[in-house]
């Protein structure tokens, strides 16, 4: 693996060293030591690409192209502000609404009996003749069983909830379905992120395939895997939503961008969601 | 009162005496600055925590003045030295004269 980024991490700090008589890592963990969520839960942040995915040989967490401090911020519940979203969504969990009288928990008890569920999704829903991404399902989850309202796509609540079941799947690796029903879908999120758009004529593949780990200005491309989210952005000091990071990226290409929760959005999810095929679940993340 | 204002601290269960334990403490808070406009143009008024404080058995810890700059959910972590059985108590104290509290014991072995 001569493209990940804890090499250079090294070499960077190598040269601080020389100058700044060391210190800064004092108590830094080492950058290279392993994503371990709470002393417990061993987080997969590389892996082998899967089959379907030509263009790389080996798949990287967005974790592992951020800073050692941001990296910290992970090995522990209390130390990620992450969390501050998955203890709400808790609440919110046991807190009856709409004209059924019932809660999340009235059918799914504890949250945890939901573990495992964010690795799937997107996934194909039969009664629905759709592919539908989490938050889709918690929203067919409020408005068929509940008789509650459905929340906007991106709202805080949504991506809080989608927080917690990803909570409550770390460490799983995820292994989203790509043939069967979900195939046309799936075909059409790769060509979408294939096909160069906007002013800039930029495809994702440009970045997140051709340049991850290298500076756009001064940030570090990641591969673009969305297995962290959602991702608790130290800029925002909030919960990003993947739809809303996707928003950001096709901005970013100077292009008119689809809007949240949209089917284009949904392609592209369950086909950026394949190529993590085998990292584990890890949101909430916390990135910058 | 701001919304969704939830302490939490981390503190170890127990500690040998005279042993330097460290204390974790996050409050979830907006901290809005008093600087930013709404989409009318107008100022959205100051509302942060002001005064965190941590005492021990009585004893302050520690006394921090938070000023404006200070991002959402502030996290703090500092160390004390635990000569004694007792109780840390912390305090956070927000502009509007909300006062939020939590205490934690550690026992001496």
């Amino acid at each position: 693996m001569t493209k990940q980024v804890t090499s250079k991490v090294l070499i960077a700090l190598g040269f601080a060293a020389s100058t700044l008589a060391i210190a800064t890592s004092a108590h830094a963990t080492d950058p290279t030591e392993p994503l371990v969520v709470n002393g417990e839960i061993e987080i997969v942040t590389h892996t082998a690409a899967p089959a379907h995915l030509e263009g790389l040989k080996t798949i990287q967490s967005g974790w592992e192209f951020r800073t050692p401090e941001t990296q910290d911020l992970q090995r522990d519940d209390f130390d990620n502000p992450g969390m501050i979203g998955v203890d709400n969504a808790r609440e919110a969990w046991n807190t009856v609404e709409g004209t059924a009288e019932k809660s999340c928990a009235s059918c799914h008890e504890a949250p945890e009996s939901l573990a495992g569920v964010r690795a799937v999704y997107p996934k194909w829903n039969d009664k629905a003749e759709e592919v539908r991404t989490l938050e889709m399902q918690i929203n067919g989850c409020r408005t068929e069983n509940m008789g509650a309202e459905a929340l906007d796509y991106t709202d805080n609540k949504m991506t809080e909830m989608v927080a917690l079941l990803s909570a409550v799947s770390r460490g799983m690796p995820v292994n989203v379905a790509i043939d069967g029903p979900a195939q046309a879908m799936w075909e059409k999120g790769k060509e979408m992120y294939y096909t160069r758009t906007g002013q800039l004529e930029l495809s994702c593949a440009n970045c997140h395939e051709d340049n991850y780990d290298n500076l756009i200005r001064a940030d570090h491309l990641s591969q673009g895997m969305i297995n962290g989210f959602p991702a608790y952005r130290l800029g925002d000091a909030k919960l990003i939503a993947v739809h809303t990071r996707f928003k950001g990226c096709v901005r970013d290409t100077r292009a008119e961008t689809y809007k949240p929760g949209s089917p284009e959005f949904v392609a592209l999810e369950l086909y950026v969601a394949s190529r993590g095929n085998g990292l584990s679940v890890e949101g909430p993340s916390v990135r910058n | 009162m701001a919304n969704d204002v939830r302490p939490r601290v981390k503190v170890p269960k127990s500690a040998s005496a005279g042993e330097t334990v460290t204390l974790k403490t996050l409050i979830s808070h907006p901290m809005e600055s008093g600087q930013r406009k709404d989409k009318e143009g107008n100022l959205i008024p100051r509302s942060i925590i002001n005064r965190f404080t941590c005492e021990f058995n009585g004893q302050m810890v520690i006394d921090v003045t938070m000023e404006p700059a200070i991002s959402t959910n502030p996290y703090f972590e500092f160390d004390a030295t635990v000569a004694e059985a007792g109780e840390f108590k912390f305090t956070w104290y927000d502009d509007d004269g909300s006062v939020y509290e939590d205490k934690k014991p550690i026992a001496v072995s």
